[in-house]
Formats: structure tokens, C-alpha cells, sequence
């Protein structure tokens, strides 16, 4: 309490008979204060700043982009009738997320399916990782949006193209990060398995698995980060039900508050989808054996 | 019928490693016999290849030349007839400290059985033989903890647990108690003696302390300093058992041994560093 007073910036302006403990008081509800800002004020101005600047631009446009108000309103109507069906072009919001959700989720499934095992193998073998690794750093800088069509032509449909847009697209990040946990497990721990001659199931059941979940959760969530910024692209190509369509549409329609209205909703979507893989990743991430 | 005298059989034994500079030789010229049921400790300077050659009667590298024999038997890889105790534990953080000893267990003694002539034994059986062994390092309070929850003293003695509740021919440890602080070492060193003096084992343990190869061992092998390191001298500790460290402070003995060590390892063997 002593050092508090001494190296507090303030202490000189105090007079000498204030006693510690009021002083020590005050520094601790000036923390307090300190956190609050921090915390809720600090993004809550940040966030008044993007409106305000939306709101100038809306002014010095004229009629041509709406205000922040009138985007507002628009939302509500947009919000109180989510599920909507008037036809396959004319859609409510939540129909659109929930189809484009479905897409990413098919894609991202078989993604899964195929790439953790397949990362897997390339980690614990080495002729599989000299066999495919070349043709991974060629494949993984292609725009997902170049396999379309494909896809299209493949497949026959915009739907199923879609999808397998998604499955490209999160296909190498799970690959990658799988086969790169596989080889960072540590060898302490093969060595138990060696020593221990376990066998091979058991070895991939009891040790490689839980080693290498963390790195395959991290992969998983790049995945679904791509994936979520993909179909929004795909789907403004491929047409249907989807959020990316619903944009493309609205644009048609020049509805541009519908349009700010999607940008926010997708924005939300892909971090609550972030935010729940980030969830599960920490549920399974034991600590390190380092003594 | 096998020879007790030669149980393990270290001949001729070299070890290099290739590096970009051309061929590394860490081992050379290793020869070695152990007894059965005798404490050997294998003391060095840090870098003078003592885990290479434990990892060598492991199984876990080859030699690049020469045998290693163990009970009549060529050493060609791992096997749970020698269990080894690692420097750092090696337990699996996801696993508790049962299953940890659970997973060596099973393996050995569930099915299929990997002893040969033996039974596989059942569920209830495997449990009684992982609780046995938990007790015996005095950890069976700890059994459903995770490997994280507990000391570093406890971890290492869950990783002894572990290679005795296998049953072992051999013990192998390397520098199990290298990260421990010396009051839990003692302690652990007194938990080893009782333990081998019940089980009759036979022990390779490397080390770096003096005390501690002097107090447990039958037998210390002192290596020369790598690169090329061999068996300088070999001193049998002709201590009477059940040792007590308190006891043997002031023995006259027990100080003659500690100083020939001591004599071999900074006076004739300078530390690496030194040389370089």
C-alpha cells in the first residue's frame, strides 16, 4: 500500500494527512472506470463513428444511398417476416441464411470427410507427403471461384456446384493443418507408443488423434472462415436461395438498404460461426507436456 | 538355461550419426555386461552419449555396429520386457494418471496377450494389476487426475508406474529425477530403492548426479566425453543393502566411491566445454 502511494503519478497532488487506504479506494475505482471504457464505451464509440460516416455519405449522395435511419427501418420490416415464401426468386432473409448455411455445411462436410483422414496420411507417411504436397502448393492459391465451372459442368446443376466450390475451398486448410499436427506430435509420445508397441489402431485412437485435434479444430476454423466468405461469391454466380443471391438481387432491384442489411447479416453469421469453433476448439486443447 | 551373469550384453557396440559434416561418432567401442537383479547407473557430462546407449538397450535406435543381448536374446526393437522411464515423463495429457498406466497394462497383459505361454487376463484383473502399481509409487489418490493437475515429483512417478506395472525384465530410466528439486529426488530415490529391493529388477539408469549413482547403484559406469565416448572405468559399489542416505553420510565407504567418481568425472574427464 506503501509503494502504491509512492509510485502513483497523482501522490503529489494529495495532501499529506489523506490516509492510504482512501487513496488506495480511489486508484481502484479509477482501474474500474479505466475497464469499463475500455470495454464497452471504446467499440461502442467506434461503432457510432462508422454510422456517423455512413450518415455523411448518405446526406452527400443525395437519395442515391440511405441513411443509417432508413436502413434501419427497412431491417425491421425485413426481421419481422423472416421465413417468407413467395417462389423461389422471392425469398424471406432467414430462408436465404439458412440455405446458404446448408451449402456451406454439405461442402465443408465432405471437405472434412475427405481432408482429416487425407491429412492424416500425408502427416504419418512420408511417400505421401512427397506425393501430394507439390500438387496441394499448386492447387491451394486458386481462387475457389475458378473451380465454378467445373463444378458446373461436372455436376450439371448450380446448386451441387456451389457445394463443391465450398469443398475446395475448405478442403486444403484441413489437409494442411491436420497433416502438420500429425508431424508435430511429439516424438516423446511415439516413443511411448513404440516402446509400449502399441498397435497401430491404438496408436491413432489413443495418441495421434488427441495430439493432433487441436491443430485439425485450427484447420477447421480457417475452413469455415473461407468457406463462409466463399459462397456468398458463389452463390451471386450460381443464382437460387442464398444470402449471395439475396445481394446480387437487391442489386438488381438497386434495394441498396437490403444490400447493407445482407453485408451486416453476414458479417454476423461468420463471427458467431468463428466464435463457436473457437469455442470448441478451447474444450479440446489439453496443456502442453513441457516440465 | 540363461547365464545370470550375462543378462544384458553390451558387445562391441559403435554408434554414429550421419551429419552434413560427414559421420558423427557418438558410441564407440561400448562393452558391457549387467547381472541380473543388478543397479547400474551410467554417469557422464551432459552430451557424452549415456541416452544413447539407454536408448540402445531400449530398442528405440539400432547400433551401427555391434550386438546388444538381452536374457539370450538379440535386441531389435522396443519390447515391454524393458520398460523405460522417460527424462520427461512422456505421459499423455489427455489420458489420466490410470489410464496412462492403464494403456501399458493392457498391452501387456490384456488381450491378446503379448507374454507368451500366458493367459490374457480379464477386465478386473488389469484394473487390480494398474491400482497395484499406482500404489507402489504411493499415487493412488491421484488415479483419476489428469497428468496437468499434478507435480512434476508425481508425474515422474506415474512414467514409473507406468514401466512397472509391465512387469518388466529391465528397468530402464533416463535421468528420471533430472527435473525434480533435490528433496523430491531424495524421496523418489528411496521409493526406487524399496521398490527394486521388492521387485528384484534389473536396472540401467543414466544420471549426472554422484549421490544419487553412488546410493543406488551395484554398479556405475563412467563414460568418457563425446564425440567417440566409451566406457572409461567401470566401479562396483560394494555397499551392503538396505541403504539409508543418512547412514551412509558418514560412512568412510560410501565417501571413498563418491570421491573415485568424482575423481573420474572432473579431474580426468573434463566438461566438454572446457575442452572446446
Amino acid at each position: 500500500m506503501v509503494s502504491a502511494v509512492f509510485h502513483s503519478p497523482a501522490s503529489s497532488d494529495l495532501p499529506g494527512d489523506q490516509t492510504n487506504n482512501a487513496h488506495l479506494k480511489q486508484r481502484q475505482r479509477k482501474a474500474r472506470q479505466r475497464a469499463f471504457l475500455l470495454t464497452w464505451i471504446s467499440p461502442l464509440v467506434g461503432f457510432a463513428l462508422l454510422l456517423a460516416v455512413w450518415a455523411l455519405v448518405a446526406l452527400k449522395s443525395g437519395n442515391a444511398f440511405p441513411t443509417p435511419w432508413e436502413t434501419f427501418k427497412q431491417a425491421y420490416i425485413v426481421f419481422s417476416d423472416p421465413f417468407y415464401n413467395n417462389g423461389p426468386n422471392d425469398q424471406g432473409i432467414g430462408w436465404n441464411i439458412y440455405s446458404s448455411l446448408k451449402r456451406v455445411a454439405l461442402g465443408f462436410g465432405l471437405a472434412a470427410l475427405v481432408g482429416i483422414p487425407a491429412g492424416f496420411v500425408i502427416g504419418r507417411f512420408e511417400w505421401a507427403s512427397r506425393m501430394f504436397n507439390p500438387m496441394i502448393s499448386l492447387l491451394r492459391p486458386v481462387s475457389p471461384l475458378a473451380w465454378l465451372p467445373i463444378g458446373l459442368l461436372v455436376f450439371k446443376g448450380a446448386n451441387p456446384a456451389a457445394i463443391w466450390t465450398i469443398f475446395i475451398c475448405s478442403i486444403w486448410p484441413m489437409i494442411i493443418n491436420t497433416a502438420v499436427g500429425v508431424q508435430r506430435v511429439p516424438s516423446d509420445y511415439m516413443n511411448v507408443a513404440r516402446v509400449l508397441n502399441l498397435s497401430e489402431w491404438k496408436i491413432m485412437s489413443v495418441i495421434l488423434f488427441p495430439a493432433v485435434l487441436p491443430y485439425m479444430l485450427t484447420g477447421v476454423r480457417l475452413s469455415v472462415g473461407t468457406a463462409w466468405l466463399v459462397i456468398v461469391a458463389a452463390e451471386m454466380l450460381t443464382g437460387g436461395v442464398g444470402i449471395g443471391f439475396w445481394v446480387w438481387d437487391e442489386w438488381n432491384n438497386l434495394n441498396v438498404k437490403n444490400i447493407i442489411i445482407a453485408i451486416f447479416v453476414i458479417g454476423l453469421v461468420g463471427l458467431l460461426l468463428e466464435y463457436l469453433l473457437i469455442r470448441l476448439a478451447r474444450a479440446f486443447t489439453f496443456e502442453d507436456i513441457k516440465s | 538355461m540363461q547365464d545370470n551373469s550375462k543378462y544384458l550384453e553390451i558387445d562391441n557396440v559403435f554408434q554414429t550419426f550421419p551429419t552434413p559434416q560427414g559421420e558423427f561418432v557418438a558410441l564407440k567401442n561400448i562393452n558391457l555386461t549387467v547381472q541380473k537383479g543388478e543397479f547400474v547407473t551410467l554417469i557422464g557430462h551432459s552430451g557424452c552419449g549415456k541416452s544413447t546407449l539407454l536408448n540402445l538397450i531400449a530398442g528405440l535406435t539400432k547400433p551401427s555396429s555391434g550386438t546388444l543381448i538381452c536374457a539370450n536374446k538379440e535386441i531389435t526393437g522396443p519390447g515391454p520386457e524393458r520398460g523405460v522411464v522417460f527424462q520427461n515423463h512422456s505421459l499423455l495429457p489427455w489420458l489420466t494418471c490410470f489410464e496412462n498406466v492403464f494403456l501399458a497394462v493392457e498391452r501387456v497383459f490384456g488381450p491378446p496377450s503379448k507374454k507368451v505361454g500366458k493367459e490374457p487376463e480379464g477386465k478386473v484383473s488389469l484394473i487390480q494389476r494398474t491400482n497395484h502399481a499406482l500404489e507402489m509409487v504411493g499415487l493412488t489418490h491421484a488415479a483419476q487426475k489428469r497428468p496437468g493437475e499434478i507435480s512434476g515429483g508425481m508425474k515422474q512417478r506415474v512414467g514409473i508406474a507406468r514401466a512397472l506395472s509391465m512387469e518388466p525384465q529391465v528397468l530402464l530410466l533416463d535421468e528420471p529425477f533430472g527435473a525434480l528439486d533435490a528433496l523430491t529426488r531424495a524421496k523418489l530415490q528411496d521409493e526406487l530403492l524399496g521398490i527394486v529391493a521388492q521387485t528384484q529388477s534389473t536396472v540401467v539408469m543414466v544420471t549426472h548426479d554422484v549421490d544419487e549413482a553412488v546410493l543406488l547403484s551395484d554398479k556405475i559406469v563412467m563414460l568418457t566425453n563425446g564425440p567417440a565416448a566409451t566406457i572409461g572405468e567401470v566401479l562396483n559399489v560394494e555397499l551392503a543393502h538396505p541403504r539409508s542416505r543418512v547412514s551412509l553420510a558418514q560412512n568412510a565407504q560410501y565417501q571413498e566411491y563418491r570421491k573415485a567418481v568424482i575423481e573420474f568425472l572432473y579431474t580426468r574427464q573434463h566438461h566438454v566445454e572446457k575442452m572446446a
